[in-house]
């Protein structure tokens, strides 16, 4: 799946059941963040939210591109992004 | 706490992390990321502790270097050449700001913001849009300087937003993010364990909270006031960081959702390193060591005329107690000598980047190799040998290295090497600077040296002779550097700072297969152990470290060498060489001592054993005496004068002295 523009407060009730739909159906759940343009605590929240539901039902949700914005963020946290190779 | 010396800890540290900062930019081609977090990490340190001095130029300019920096780091922008090149002309940059620093011309200085803003423009040439705001903020930062308090203190730092923060159109990011500029972060923690399971989840609601080790000079009223916003509907707890957390707000054991925990890997290190250092190691000004030192040589001499007017009294205890004196006193020398001894390590490493630059400017690929980091030597001696050595090494880059065809044709691999190597030997530490290129053209050399009166026509000349000729100062003319291909170009320069320190060079080449330039230095200018040699009524000092042994001088006319078991040993009688009036004594004795690879004899009246010898520089008068390198004053007042070794053995070379 790929998130494209913003990934915050604004639009985080429209991904929310895109983004938990991706992970329920498929069985190795991929997401692209190499396009999003801004990136906040709802984003982040967001895909905490999505991993922590991957993780229910023994997946896991990894992320093969993350755009800058994205990256900040994480680097800003001193978290991994979990980033695998695409 | 004194402003000035804050500052002037802030200079030398800067110093020492662009240092560092050049060394991991040499070494990033191989160390890859670990070079790059070096590399960052030192950036980073720069500029955070400049903003807290309110030097708005370096932070300008280490921020923008530090964003690409980030870039390199995240892997958006790839390390190359030209990179490199820029990041390293950055260090400079940044060393020239830090100087105008400590010459206080930072603030009124035009040139240097001139100098700084063609590399600003090539750095944001890597940057794409977003690097520009954090300038701006954080120069803003750095507009308000911190005021100083007990130095860094550290915080912990919890956060808990309420559910309607982000409703309220706050991003709890924004807070750390505004957090970092008044300090730095040491470790955060990002506590996800409220998040509900994904079907209750409010997508518009906050759940989020943070723990976060901070270290900041700021109060805690205003690290408080970073969350004023806020304050209403969050938990904001900042405590100093050595009282433990209650354990209430721990974060619950992770059930279903991993806390994500990592360190800020920019911040971290240099906060803990640093604090390591503190503790081990004290920084003290070179004056205080140099005045010790000074001080130690006359308690030398103090304690020795002690032991003279003792062994005259004949007094048991006393001459007991002199020798133990003597004994510490000679303990607490070499304890002094050994503050002052450094790695050459640090000084090879710079040549790293002559070497970069160097062979960038050539359009040469030239690597250097290292070796023998670790032999220390006199601090003094370091200072004075970096401009010979970085002389010897572009001249091995420019004149002993081919051009990569060349050396193919040659069968050689095409990039070239110059390698450094030090060890100790004999009292002395040897540098070898080392080529293997095209070596010296031992014809060319002789015909020019021919040219310039330096050699007679005709004669035989060993390829020692000729190749000391490229060290007379009138073999290095602009000419030489395009039709010969020797060296040539201020080696007589070379060949005098070297001779000033009581040292020695030496060339050795083999045509086709490349030159190795010999630098032989004593390891300390101040102090040694000295071996006293009577001749007449003077006194003289052989270092002792070239003394191998004494035998018994039995006279044969007409002869200046001696059978040394089997291998023949030339002499010098020191009465003749100095001129020393009046009869010789009866039984004479031998000091065969070795310099380098060369041994010789010394021929003199008595020997009187071995002393601390503190030297002393002769005077102004005696600049023209050769053979002598200095004078120490012995325990009964006279002066002795110290044999130079190195000139000595250069006029032993007309002999032809046999090789150990």
């Amino acid at each position: 799946m790929r998130v494209e523009g913003e990934m915050t407060i604004y639009r985080a009730a429209e991904l929310k059941p895109a983004l938990l739909e991706a992970v329920r159906e498929h069985a190795a759940p991929r997401l692209d963040l190499s396009a999003v343009t801004e990136f906040d605590s709802a984003g982040l929240q967001l895909l905490l939210v999505a991993r922590q539901e991957a993780a229910r039902l023994g997946k896991h949700l990894a992320v093969s591109a993350a755009s800058s914005a994205v990256r900040d963020v994480f680097a800003l946290l001193g978290m991994d992004l979990g980033e695998s190779a695409a | 706490m004194n402003i000035d010396q804050v500052m002037h800890t802030f200079i030398a540290e800067s110093r020492e992390l662009l240092e560092q900062m050049e060394n991991a930019l040499l070494a990033v081609a191989h160390d890859g990321p670990d070079a790059v977090n070096a590399i960052f990490r030192a950036a980073h340190t720069i500029k955070g502790s400049a903003g807290m001095f309110g030097l708005d130029p370096v932070v300008e300019f280490t921020h923008v270097a530090e964003s690409v920096l980030d870039k390199v780091r995240d892997g958006h922008v790839p390390v190359n050449d030209a990179l490199v090149a820029l990041l390293l002309a950055c260090c400079d940059h940044i060393g020239a700001l830090v100087d105008a620093v400590e010459s206080g011309t930072l603030a009124h200085d035009a040139s240097l913001v001139e100098a700084g803003a063609p590399l600003v423009a090539a750095l944001q040439g890597y940057l794409d849009g977003d690097g520009v705001p954090a300038v701006a903020a954080a120069v803003a930062t750095a507009g308000n300087p911190a005021p100083l308090a007990d130095g860094m203190r550290e915080w912990d730092i919890q956060l808990r937003f309420g559910a309607d923060v982000l409703r309220n159109g706050m991003d709890p990011l924004s807070f750390i993010r505004y957090l970092a500029q008044l300090g730095s972060i040491i470790r955060i923690e990002t506590l996800a364990e409220r998040l509900p399971p994904a079907d209750e989840f409010d997508p518009e609601s906050c759940y989020l909270g943070f723990r976060i080790g901070f270290a900041s000079l700021e109060t805690q009223a205003a690290i408080d006031g970073v969350f004023d916003f806020v304050r209403d509907d969050c938990e904001i707890r900042v405590e100093p960081a050595a009282a433990p957390a209650p354990a209430a707000v721990q974060p619950a054991p992770p059930v279903e959702v991993p806390v994500v925990q990592a360190v800020a890997p920019a911040a971290e290190a240099p906060a803990r390193v640093r604090q390591q250092q503190e503790k081990r190691t004290v920084r003290v000004d070179a004056d205080k060591l140099d005045r010790l030192i000074d001080l130690v040589g006359e308690l030398i001499i103090a304690g020795a005329s002690t032991s003279v007017v003792a062994r005259r009294a004949q007094i048991p205890e006393l001459l007991e107690c002199t020798s133990t004196l003597s004994g510490l006193v000679e303990e607490v020398r070499d304890s002094a000598l050994q503050l002052r001894m450094v790695k050459i390590g640090a000084t090879f490493n710079r040549f790293q980047r002559v070497v970069h630059d160097v062979s960038r400017e050539l359009g040469k690929d030239i690597r250097l190799a290292v070796n023998g980091e670790d032999a220390e030597l006199d601090k003094t001696v370091v200072e004075k040998i970096g401009d010979p050595l970085t002389h010897l090494v572009r001249n091995a880059m420019d004149h002993g290295i081919e051009a990569a065809e060349v050396r193919v044709a040659r069968g050689k691999p095409a990039h070239g090497t110059v390698s450094l190597n030090a060890y100790h030997d004999s009292g002395s530490i040897v540098i070898e600077v080392a080529d293997d290129g095209g070596g010296l053209k031992r014809e060319r050399i002789l015909a020019k040296g021919i040219e310039r009166g330096l050699a007679e026509p005709g004669r035989a000349y060993t390829d020692k002779e000729i190749f000391n000729l490229i060290f007379e100062p009138g073999f290095s003319t602009a000419e030489q550097v395009t039709n010969l291909s020797g060296r040539g170009v201020g080696m007589d320069v070379v060949k005098r700072n070297i001779v000033a320190l009581r040292g020695s060079v030496e060339i050795a080449s083999f045509e086709g297969a490349g030159t190795t330039v010999t630098v032989r230095l004593p390891l300390t200018l101040a102090i040694i152990n000295g071996f006293q040699v009577g001749v007449g009524k003077s006194v003289f000092v052989i270092p002792m470290d070239m003394v191998e042994e004494c035998i018994e001088f039995h006279e044969q006319p007409g002869c200046d060498w001696v059978d040394l078991r089997g291998q023949p040993l030339p002499y010098v009688r020191l009465r003749e060489h100095f001129g020393i009036q009046g009869p010789a004594a009866r039984r004479r004795s031998i000091v065969v001592v070795r310099y380098g690879s060369r041994r010789a004899g010394l021929v003199v009246d008595h020997l009187l054993g071995e002393f601390q010898t503190v030297i002393k520089p002769l005077g102004k008068v005696f600049a023209g005496a050769r053979f002598l390198s200095g004078s120490s004053i012995l325990g009964n007042g006279d002066v002795a004068l110290i044999l130079d070794m190195a000139a000595l053995f250069t006029s032993f070379s007309d002999l032809e002295s046999p090789r150990v």
